[in-house]
């Protein structure tokens, strides 16, 4: 049987502060015999600056990364929602004839606008096979938390219920997790604006881990470099301005996989956050 | 009752028409039901909220728009657009409106502003964002110099951050020239 392939676009994040997203997502892949072909020379997607600077700019940075996936000719995925949505976004637009023809003049090539574009997370979430589980994460209580653009707009995004995606809740299920409901699934985290307006990140990470702490969440499990980012990150900030302790691990969808799947907590960086997840995981006896 | 009842139309200033062609989206539809307002996570921070965005723009209220926070302080989450019954994309109005403004050198969040340029500016010149670099020449630019330094030790300790930019000719030179020419040909 021939090894089913993706061309394989990380984005930024996942190549520095997010490496153990990236790290994960390929042990995962491996193990489900998915095939990723890392794009060669692939650029930043201009995430939120480009698009509300120049929106042709925002069209053409995103433009350059689907058109290398179609000299590929094989499906384009990435883990990062951001890219996601700025790579959806683009080939959205540029249904628009005149939209498609822009961008190819700036790109100076021209772009077909045919390259199907999934994230990780759907390409996961639809694999039928066998998981290759080597333990149960029975015992852990966990919370899924989506952040914005995995979910929306439905025009862009269209894998999972706006409101109340299951996806991510679903996967982690399946490696004996116990997944917990509440209401912050798809909330904002504040996203870029932890750097120049903090305090408008601090309430929002605050409403999310007290959500997640309420409903009994021993970690919060993500699949967005900026969500796992700010929620990480600005845990001990958080923690002091409201004077409450969250103490939650902000763990990679792809991370609690890799341990079902057998491999071992160096091996999928859990030793990279800073809410340290080992202890609760040495406490389940996981690590 | 009957059909007989005639509705003045209302002008439309020059402002809500330019609003209209730069975000494609039809603001008059606005009925100010408010949706878009309960689910903004900027809401509690902002001047004016998205509702009252809309309504301004109705209104033709240049400076009170252009000059808000609301525009700067989108996160861009969509959850608004999401919601809008009326179908309008209320977060590429926020973005067409952070446009219009800095066209005309408006920011009432300097910082964010800023914030976006040095962004691109790493982009441009390097083709991939240098995170541990834009955080760097925004403490060096914003007038925040201790900004989040508090986390630089451990965030570097945990090998989470690139102490150089990337390093790819082929992707740097390409980039370069998207930039030149979106910029060129954005502005025709």
């Amino acid at each position: 049987m021939t090894q089913k392939a993706y061309s394989y676009y990380p984005g930024c994040s996942l190549s520095s502060t997010a490496r153990e997203y990236d790290v994960s997502t390929r042990l995962v892949f491996k193990n489900l015999g998915l095939d990723l072909q890392e794009l060669a020379d692939w650029n930043c997607c201009g995430a939120s600056a480009a698009k509300g600077t120049n929106h042709l700019l925002g069209l053409a940075l995103p433009g350059r990364v689907l058109q290398q996936a179609e000299e590929k000719s094989l499906p384009l995925t990435t883990p990062c929602p951001e890219c996601y949505s700025r790579l959806r976004f683009a080939a959205h637009e540029m249904k628009d004839e005149s939209v498609r023809r822009q961008v190819s003049e700036v790109l100076e090539k021209d772009l077909q606008n045919n390259v199907v574009v999934e994230p990780t997370l759907k390409i996961i979430w639809e694999y039928e096979g066998d998981l290759h589980l080597k333990k149960s994460l029975a015992g852990l209580k966990a919370v899924a938390y989506y952040g914005c653009l995995f979910v929306r707009p439905k025009a862009v995004a269209d894998f999972d219920d706006e409101e109340n995606p299951r996806s991510m809740d679903d996967i982690v299920a399946r490696l004996g997790v116990e997944m917990l409901d509440w209401s912050f699934r798809s909330e904002c985290c504040g996203a870029y604006l932890s750097i120049p307006k903090p305090e408008v990140a601090y309430r929002l990470v605050y409403r999310i881990l007290r959500g997640a702490k309420q409903v009994g969440a021993e970690c919060v499990v993500v699949a967005c470099p900026l969500c796992q980012a700010n929620l990480d990150t600005r845990q001990k900030t958080v923690e002091a301005r409201y004077k409450e302790s969250m103490g939650l691990p902000i763990i990679y969808f792809t991370q609690l996989m890799g341990l079902a799947m057998g491999y071992s907590p160096e091996e999928l960086l859990l030793d990279k956050h800073l809410t340290d997840p080992l202890p609760l995981l040495r406490s389940k006896g996981l690590a | 009752m009957g059909g007989t009842s005639t509705v003045t139309p209302v002008a439309r200033s020059s402002f809500l028409l330019h609003v209209e062609k730069e975000s494609g989206q039809r603001i008059m539809d606005c009925y100010q039901c408010g949706k878009c307002t309960a689910g903004c996570p900027a809401a509690a921070s902002v001047d004016i909220t998205p509702r009252q965005v809309m309504r301004a723009i109705q209104l033709g209220l240049v400076d009170e728009v252009l000059d808000s926070s609301m525009i700067w302080l989108c996160l861009s989450c969509q959850t608004c657009t999401a919601r809008c019954p009326c179908l309008i994309d209320i977060a590429r109005v926020m973005e067409s409106l952070r446009l219009i403004a800095s066209r005309e050198g408006r920011a009432k969040e300097k910082d964010v502003a800023l914030f976006h340029r040095l962004f691109l500016r790493s982009v441009e010149a390097s083709g991939r964002l240098w995170e541990l670099g834009l955080g760097g020449f925004y403490n060096l630019s914003s007038g925040h110099p201790l900004a989040n330094v508090g986390l630089l030790p451990s965030l570097l300790m945990k090998g989470k951050l690139e102490v150089l930019p990337h390093q790819n000719k082929v992707t740097q030179a390409a980039v370069k020239r998207i930039f030149e020419r979106a910029s060129r040909l954005e502005s025709k």
